[in-house]
């Protein structure tokens, strides 16, 4: 049924294992003792209160930060969608795709990804003259044309207007249904996890403290979620 | 076809017809024909003055001792030219400025990656190179005649001094103001040291080290004219000198005008090199 056939994997085989993550920063804690376990193709979404450590993990996830506990059992390299989109303002659109790429068709390989985001026609033009919305996908065509088994996205659509960030969520929900890689979208935004994810986490005090699958009643997880976040809704909120 | 449309309508502009619906046509032509002026007004002064110089020597009151006539100037760089010394001597000139430069900015140039990179190296070298930079580079000339003579090695040590200070600190400074965020992706992106090097921190402390190559192209000939000014037996400033004995003021009018001009070929090189290499950047590339 999926497309991804991996030799000698029966079930599903995991993105990345986090068990017994610690990190401090000087005598700060921030993360403690955390468990957490992503499938290939599974959607995952973090929530948490500003400043309880989503960042944190994701760049200890990335490889980007070292831990001080704990192991990260990852098969490879995840590929990471920051915030801003850190495209190299000196390569055209293809050459930013195609960085670190290592294959012999590498402009091949970058013009189907930025064709995947809708911007096959665009190759050889200069991250500048790209809206925020178009460079954000242009990071995307970067993430994906490496064809991680784990992708880590942290809010990559936060600085995005109402109505592309809905066309980035019809985007992203598209190629992960093709490529399958496992997923952690790190958001503030409840709405975007519900719509997003299959799992939804919420972080409190360095550890995964609430879970939450997405089946069946919305309105219901997100006042739940909502909870859970320490917000009370003071306004009924319409189906 | 657009350049005759554009004739067309600037004629039909300087016949004052204007038509209703030409107006906004009309007033692209103004402002077209306002900056056209204004470039001819700018070159305007230059020209009256170099005609007034001439009307001046032509009439016997500036003594040709004093200056020569633009004209006389010209026929003598035509004579020189002729009998291939004043080529001969241009040529000597370049190669020097060419040689010093090229070492010179080697050096600062490697200093300045290996600072930029390494806050050891910054904390070994970057101090002494500060304070040697303190000292304007002429003021150590005496010095440099004592060790090297007054041969080709004095000269070209004199250009390269010159050109390592601006290359270093620009280059430095160009790889310090590298976003972090980017060394970060492309380690995400799994780029290795070398490539890292390649497609990050050159690229992105490029226009500051084309800036330092502009200034130091500007160094290089001032110390090129300062270093032939004294006991050169060839090349430019030889020829100066040469002529000062025999108050030939035409052939030193004739050699500051050629300094002039290759200051300003130079400057044009290093423009192009900018416009080049930085399509992407905002400020340079005209690139859309
Ligand atoms: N480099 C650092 N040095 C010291 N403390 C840090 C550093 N980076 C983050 N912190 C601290 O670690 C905690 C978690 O930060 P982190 O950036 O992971 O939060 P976050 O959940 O991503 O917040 P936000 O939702 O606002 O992005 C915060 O209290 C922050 O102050
Ligand atoms: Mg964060």
């Amino acid at each position: 049924m999926t497309l991804h056939v991996a030799p000698s994997s029966t079930a599903a085989s995991p993105a990345v294992v986090v068990t017994h993550l610690c990190r401090a920063y000087g005598s700060r804690v921030v993360i403690e003792n955390l468990n957490l376990r992503i499938e290939r193709g599974e959607f995952v979404a973090l929530l948490g209160e500003s400043g309880c450590g989503k960042t944190t993990l994701l760049r200890a996830l990335a490889g980007l930060d070292p831990v001080d506990g704990g192991r990260i059992a990852a098969p490879r390299r995840p590929a990471v969608v920051f915030q801003e989109h850190r495209l190299l303002p000196w390569d055209t659109l293809w050459r930013n795709v195609a960085l670190g790429l290592q294959v012999a068709d590498v402009r091949e390989r970058a013009a189907a990804a930025l064709a995947e985001v809708g911007l096959g026609d665009r190759l050889d033009d200069w991250p500048r003259n790209l809206s925020g919305g178009q460079a954000q996908r242009v990071a995307l065509a970067r993430a994906l044309v490496q064809e991680p088994e784990l992708l880590l996205l942290d809010e990559p659509f936060a600085a995005l207007d109402a109505l592309t960030r809905i066309r980035m969520h019809h985007l992203v929900r598209e190629l992960v249904a093709t490529h399958r890689p496992g997923v952690l979208l790190v958001t503030h935004d409840v709405d975007e996890a519900i719509a997003l994810a299959d799992r939804i986490l919420v972080m409190r005090d360095g550890r995964i403290a609430f879970e939450h699958r997405t089946s069946g009643a919305r309105s219901i997880a997100r006042a739940e979620l909502l909870a859970e976040l320490g917000v009370v809704a003071s306004h009924p909120i319409p189906a | 076809m657009s350049n005759l449309e554009q004739t067309a309508s600037s004629v039909a502009f300087d016949a004052a017809q204007p038509s209703d619906n030409a107006v906004s046509r009309a007033r692209t032509v103004q402002f077209e024909i306002g900056r056209r002026g204004l470039l001819l007004l700018s070159w305007l002064a230059p020209v009256v003055l170099l005609i007034v110089w001439e009307l001046l020597a032509q009439a016997g009151w500036l003594s040709p001792q004093v200056l020569p006539a633009p004209s006389k100037v010209l026929r003598t760089a035509f004579k020189l030219a002729a009998s291939e010394s004043l080529l001969n001597d241009l040529g000597i000139s370049l190669l020097r400025a060419i040689g010093g430069f090229t070492i010179g900015a080697s050096i600062g140039f490697a200093l300045g990656i290996l600072v930029g990179f390494s806050r050891i190296a910054e904390a070994a070298i970057d101090r002494s190179v500060q304070m040697i930079r303190a000292i304007p580079f002429l003021a150590l000339l005496p010095l440099v005649i004592v060790w090297l003579g007054v041969g080709e090695a004095e000269k070209i040590f004199l250009v390269a001094l010159g050109v390592t200070f601006p290359i270093y600190i620009n280059t430095t400074l160009g790889i310090r103001q590298i976003d972090p965020k980017l060394i970060e992706l492309g380690r995400v992106q799994g780029l290795g040291t070398l490539d890292l090097i390649r497609r990050i921190v050159l690229p992105g402390a490029l226009p500051s080290i084309l800036t330092g190559v502009r200034y130091a192209l500007a160094t290089a000939w001032l110390a090129l004219v300062v270093a032939e000014t004294i006991g050169a037996q060839s090349g430019i400033g030889f020829l100066a000198m040469d002529a000062r004995e025999f108050l030939r003021t035409d052939v030193i009018v004739l050699t500051i005008v050629i300094y002039a001009l290759i200051g300003v070929a130079a400057d044009a090189i290093a423009r192009t090199l900018e416009r080049r290499l930085l399509a992407w950047h905002p400020n340079y590339g005209g690139a859309r």
